[in-house]
Formats: C-alpha cells, structure tokens, sequence
C-alpha cells in the first residue's frame, strides 16, 4: 500500500512536469493554431541556464532561477518572431516543418556549446523528506507539486479573469473577430509565446531536479510526452492539457512500478492511442464546429 | 494623422451631418485579385450620424468593401479616410482602435465564453488593466473588472439581454446571437459600425424590430451605420443614402426613393427589358 501511494506520489510530481509543458504545447495550439515542436527543447536551454549560473558562474539559487526564466521567454518570443511570424498565412504543414527544424536546431547549437556529455544538474532545490509514517516524500517532489499546482491555479485564473486571457480566448475562438475587437492577434500571440516559455523553464528547472542530468537531446522526449498529454487532455484546452499531463506522469510511474520500466514508454503512447479512437478530441477536447 | 483633409466636394450626406466633418470618406478605392477586379473606383462617404446601405447582386462585392474598410484587405487602389485620418497600411486592430467595429454575415460570436465576456471582450481596449495587477488581484483590477461589467451590462440593456448575461454565448437563439454581436461591435466604441447582412434569416416581424433597434442605437450612441442587406424593405426603410454595386463598380447612388427609381438598378437586379 505505502509503495503504491508512494510511486503514485511521485506519479504526480512528474506528471505535474508534463501538465506544466502540456500547457505551453496547448496554449500555442489553441491561440496561434501551430505545434510548436521545439517547445521541448526550450526547457532543455533553460536547465542549461541553470546549470551555466549555478556550476560555472556561482550565482545563487533564486537568481539563477530567473535568468533561466528570461532566458526562455526571450528564446520563446525569437523563435515565433523569426521563425513562426513570417509563415502565419503559410500552409500548417510548413508551419510544423520549421518547428521540426527549429527543435534540431536548438539542440544541435547545444551540442556544439556544452558537448554530448550529460552534465550534473546543481541541487538548488534543498528540501528535507517529508516522512508521514512508513511514507517518505522526498522533498523535491513535494516542491514540484506545491509549486505546479500554484502555477495552474493562478493559469486557470489568468486566462479566465484577465482582460489578457480574454483577449487570448478569444484569438484561439475566432482571430479575425478578435482582430475587429481591437485585439492586436500579433501581440497576443507573443505573449502566449512568453508564458508557454517561462513555463518551459520551470518545468527545466524540475525536470532537472527529479533526473539531475541534463543534455543536449534532455528536451525531446519530456517534449513528445507533454504533447502527448496535451493531446490526451484534448489540444487547446487548458485543464485538458493539465488533466493529460498529470494522468501521463501517473501512468508512467505505475506501468514503470508494477508492469516493466522498459515497457513503460510504449504503455504511455498505447493509452493514447486508445483514448484517441475511442475520443478523438480528447479528454476535455472540445467538438470543433466547422465553420459555413 | 491630420485632419487636414478637405470636405468631399458633393457630399452624399444628410443635411443635419452636411456641416460636420465625415466619419467615413473612400475615394477610387478598387483592389484585385490575381487578374480579377473585385472592387474597382468605389467613392462613398458617409456622415457622422448616417445611416447608408450597400446593396447589390450575390457576388458584386459588397463584403469585399467591408474587409477593405477594416484592413482585412489591403487596397490596390484609392485611399479610405476613417474620420479625416488615412487608415493605409494599418492592421485591423488599429482601425478598430481609430473607430469602426462590424459585425459578420454568418455570426462570428465567441461562442464558448458568456455572453458578458463577449461584450467585454470588445471593451478591451477601454479596460485599463496591467498583468501585475490582473495576477495580484488588487484594488486597480477589481475596480477597472467592476466598471467593464457595468458598462457591459449597460450595453446589453439596449436590446434587453442584461438577464442572459452569463449564458454561453453559442447556446443563445439565432436572433439573440445577432443582437448579442451587434451590442460586442458597439462595445468597441466605434464612430462608425458596419453591418454584414443583419437581417439574415429574420422574419418579417424580427426584422422590423431590428429597424427599430438600428435606428435607436444611432440615436443613442450618435454614430453612422453602413449596413449590407438584400432585404429592401428594411433597406428603403431606414437607410438614407443607398450604394448599388454590380461586378465590383457602383452603378447607382442615392436615397431610396431614386434608388428605386433607378433603371440601372432595375436591370442589375431583374435583367434588361428584352426589346
């Protein structure tokens, strides 16, 4: 019973991870309708940020925190800038190659600044283990679940209260209506850009607590997952995305417990698969009404 | 962005207007696509407190005009003066900005949110509001939400929909989703509003009452109001100065009575007499 609950525990700290980086995929996706592939590669650049302020530069914790923060945001709003912007009216499949091109990119310029090798990531975050009878938690992960959820509550109210998350709903509802509201489509974009990306960076900076190594291809895989998730929870929609990714981290931890950790890729991408044929809009997907 | 633009020479507008400067002035405007000339040599001006009407066969571009007037189109040709300033070159959300809102043909509502976030939505630009203080939640946000809501509501209670504020939007009727998108166009305080078809698929007796609320909402707010309609009896009926369009070019100009009168229009609307 204390095993399942603790691997269910742990479970949900990483799946917070992935709800964290579901929520940039599904935020992009329902506001500037592309799949940013390179968004997993950007909680790769800002576990770097970390690592580069903490281990090479000796900054403190907290400072080296925000720096990966700016890090992402700026990279986050280039990238649309550079990349995205110029093929808003292009095909969606063009729109998907370069964000393919942009994530190798990323990597590549990765590789070529840090090397192949895995580096240790810094143990900035020292929190004792929380022992609750024969239950230990260990201290990051309760962290990771305090602060995650913090962040998608104050998400859940940003987008629903505030006059910029209004402006963001209404973009991802119907751009050209938006437009005519006086709501700048290009300005809402980048900040969408912004936030998925400060997002990205907290996620990096959990990733790399829970693994403590990171390296040029680190992003990928959390990446797939997360748009994984996202999809699971239904793509473009927010408590989809965070529902997806928690349920992600979950089943990946007790197929990884109790069926085979080899397998437990492959039990991940089954059960979307399933879910898709018997839901194909997700989870929380909502239906899309073809427009006359 | 002067207004030192002269008064059109034969101004088009009714005589309480004749002496104020115009809300609207297009001269030679025309756009192509490809090789084909949607709109060509259209001149139109509207004044501040008009209400003018589009009309015209399927296909003559009527719609075409409304997206070159809100820069969804960008003009080949001829220049657009929305309240004395030169709107080329400037995206959509800066003309919405500088006075002209519209409402779409088929309905464009945001349909999952309530009808009140669509209102507000439209409010956007006159909401003072900062992210610091929107994730804070302080006084400055609640005050600014507080004054957005009211005037909101306010703006429902024109056409009687303060009760269904927090409705989703999609869920409401056919006529009130109507009603709802032209009360989201007035939210964005235009000088002018542009009305894509307002009496689609309204019955006789919906449409009379749409008459009556277009001519009160022009009272109320003092603004112009341009309206595409293939319905002539709430064209002839409330509008006072008519364009008549055909293959992109304007055949005929004027208030209804000459509109009506007018064999050019006959003949684009019923065909040529055969001799």
């Amino acid at each position: 019973m204390m095993d399942f609950l603790s691997t269910l525990i742990s479970g949900l700290s990483l799946g917070s991870i992935y709800a964290l980086i579901a929520l940039g995929y599904t935020m992009v996706y329902g506001i500037a309708k592309m799949l940013n592939f390179a968004h997993g590669d950007v909680i790769m650049v800002g576990a770097f940020a970390v690592i580069t302020s903490v281990s090479m530069l000796g900054l403190s914790p907290v400072l080296s925190i925000l720096i990966s923060i700016v890090c992402c945001v700026v990279l986050g709003v280039s990238i649309e800038r550079i990349a995205y912007k110029p093929l808003r009216k292009s095909p969606p499949l063009a729109v998907l190659i370069t964000a393919i091109g942009v994530s190798y990119f990323l990597q590549s310029l990765a590789l070529l600044i840090f090397g192949s090798t895995q580096h240790s990531f810094p143990k900035i975050i020292n929190m004792p283990a929380i022992e609750l009878g024969e239950l230990t938690i260990r201290g990051n992960m309760l962290i990771t679940l305090v602060i995650t959820t913090a962040i998608m509550a104050g998400m859940s109210i940003f987008i629903n209260k505030s006059k910029t998350g209004k402006a963001m709903r209404a973009v991802s509802e119907d751009r050209d209506a938006a437009e005519l509201m006086g709501i700048s489509v290009n300005r809402t974009i980048t900040i969408t850009f912004a936030i998925g990306s400060a997002l990205a960076a907290v996620a990096g900076l959990f990733y790399g607590t829970t693994y403590g190594f990171i390296g040029p291809y680190t992003g990928s895989m959390p990446g797939i997952k997360a748009f994984v998730a996202a999809v699971f929870g239904g793509i473009g929609s927010m408590p989809g995305a965070m529902l997806g990714g928690i349920l992600l981290g979950v089943i990946e931890n007790l197929s990884k417990r109790y069926i085979s950790t080899e397998l437990s890729d492959a039990i991940v991408f089954a059960v979307l698969i399933i879910v898709l044929m018997v839901k194909p809009t997700g989870l929380l997907g909502k239906k899309i009404n073809e427009k006359v | 962005m002067s207004k030192l633009v002269p008064l059109p020479s034969k101004a088009l507008v009714p005589e309480r207007d004749a002496d104020k400067f115009p809300i609207l002035d297009v001269r030679h405007l025309g756009i192509d696509f490809g090789g084909l000339t949607a709109v060509d040599d259209f001149n139109f001006t509207m004044g501040r407190t008009e209400i003018g009407g589009l009309i015209g066969p399927n296909g003559a571009g009527k719609t075409t005009v409304f997206n070159l007037l809100t820069n969804v189109y960008r003009p080949t040709r001829g220049s657009i003066l929305l309240d004395g300033v030169d709107t080329l070159g400037m995206s959509t959300h800066q003309v919405n900005k500088l006075g002209i809102a519209r409402t779409f043909q088929n309905i464009r509502l945001f349909t999952n949110m309530s009808v009140l976030d669509n209102v507000k939505v439209g409010l956007h630009n006159s909401t003072k509001s900062n992210l610091f203080a929107s994730v804070t939640h302080g006084p400055a946000f609640h005050k600014a939400e507080r004054k957005a809501k009211e005037r909101a509501l306010e703006l429902l209670s024109v056409f009687h929909m303060e009760d269904l504020a927090d409705a989703q939007a999609g869920s409401l009727p056919y006529g009130a989703q109507r009603r709802l998108e032209i009360v989201r166009a007035l939210a964005t305080e235009p000088g002018i509003m542009l009305l894509d078809e307002p009496a689609a698929g309204m019955n006789p007796s919906e449409t009379a009452e749409l008459m009556e609320n277009i001519r009160k909402i022009r009272d109320t707010f003092q603004i112009a109001i341009m309206l595409i309609e293939h319905d002539m009896s709430l064209v002839m009926g409330i509008c006072e100065g008519i364009a008549v369009l055909n293959y992109g070019k304007i055949i005929a100009k004027g208030t209804p009575d000459e509109i009506k009168s007018n064999p050019a229009v006959i003949e684009a609307y019923l065909g040529k007499k055969e001799e």
